[in-house]
């Protein structure tokens, strides 16, 4: 089965087709249709309620689509997908209970693709206590230890809900470098945030959503060079309240 | 090498100008062999994809050249390198000059501020030098 999916490995990786998600009368997706190839760092950004954790929690196959299709890899999010996705979801949901190198070796024994020795090296430098239950950990190192379990997977699409938002500046720096150094170079890593100046540097590509539409799909440079702005500001230009 | 990336800008274009900027003021030295992409990126905190675009850019203009297994390598056509720098000397030189018409200074007394700076910047190096 593999053999045969390596042969998809040029293709999209993640495809949307006409993808609509309702919550009762609610529409959280309307009709979004885009494709996005390996290789690249994706920022999905809009306002609050825009509908990007819901993208991201089709992609990462815990809700399905009302209408539409979602595609990862040519397939519908499921064993297969779950295999090359690595998520960071918006919420933690460690065992409070274990410590970090309990979750480090729970992590190895669920993930094929989980490199125990990279989640180490990135442990010791963002000073994360590897021996202290999660539960005695602050906010900001929680998140930290989730990041690093998520990068610390040879993944093929890393959705990343959310990822910096509570940590402090210098750790952000480092965490967006390990991102940079860490994703497989066929891999493409989706990054919701509203922290885009923060991330912009890194990103090649951007999804401008809004009220469940996508407005947007560009690359960063087009963006500047088109606009003279940067996607930042480009985004307040866009979403002024 | 330290990258400066400015916010409204195409940052595939600050990456050439700065590159090139390294290997005229000898950060970079002539067919000395340039680091991988990926580690350039992460030390500039830039995307793969966008140094890549930059290097290649540079590859066409013939700054750079890569060899097919042994990577990116500098330019070491010393004559090509003068002709980049002058070409950037030129560049920021009318800048300079634009922003002292807006000052309404004429050509006379921006000679004259330009030698007055010479001659501190001189007299600074001797002292420094003593």
């Amino acid at each position: 089965m593999r053999r045969v999916r390596a042969m998809n490995s040029t293709a999209d990786l993640l495809k949307c087709e006409d993808l609509t998600k309702k919550f009762g009368k609610d529409t959280a997706l309307d009709n979004i249709s885009f494709s996005l190839d390996p290789g690249h760092i994706v920022g999905l950004l809009g306002p609050n309620g825009a509908g990007k954790t819901t993208l991201i929690k089709m992609a990462a196959g815990l809700l399905t689509p009302t209408s539409g299709a979602i595609l990862i890899d040519g397939d519908a999010p499921g064993v297969y997908s779950k295999g090359i996705v690595s998520y960071l979801p918006e919420r933690t949901y460690l065992n409070e209970s274990m410590t970090p190198d309990q979750t480090i070796k729970f992590f190895s024994d669920f993930y094929e693709d989980f490199d125990p020795e990279r989640a180490g090296e990135m442990m010791e430098s963002l000073n994360v206590n590897r021996t202290k239950p999660v539960k005695n950990l602050s906010k900001g190192t929680k998140e930290k230890l989730q990041l690093i379990l998520v990068m610390s997977r040879k993944a093929r699409l890393y959705l990343l809900d959310e990822p910096i938002g509570g940590v402090d500046p210098a750790a952000r720096d480092y965490i967006l470098n390990t991102i940079l150094q860490n994703y497989e170079e066929d891999a493409t890593v989706i990054i919701s945030t509203h922290l885009i100046a923060d991330v912009e540097q890194i990103l090649d590509e951007v999804l401008f959503l809004q009220d469940g539409k996508l407005i947007l799909q560009e690359s960063v440079d087009t963006i500047r060079e088109e606009r003279g702005l940067s996607v930042d500001e480009t985004f307040r230009e866009v979403f002024r309240c | 090498m330290k990258w400066q990336i400015d916010s409204d800008r195409p940052v595939y274009k600050q990456l050439i100008e700065q590159t090139e900027q390294a290997i005229v003021s000898g950060i970079f030295s002539p067919g000395e062999r340039l680091p991988s992409v990926r580690d350039l990126a992460a030390e500039a905190g830039v995307n793969p994809n966008t140094m890549q675009r930059a290097l290649a850019e540079l590859e066409r203009s013939g700054i750079l050249y890569s060899q097919r297994t042994s990577g990116r390598f500098i330019t070491d056509d010393e004559e090509m390198i003068d002709k980049l720098r002058y070409q950037k000397a030129e560049e920021d030189a009318r800048t300079f000059f634009d922003n002292m018409k807006k000052l309404d200074l004429s050509a006379d007394e921006i000679a004259r501020l330009l030698r007055a700076i010479f001659e501190e910047d001189k007299d600074e190096k001797s002292a420094s030098n003593e």
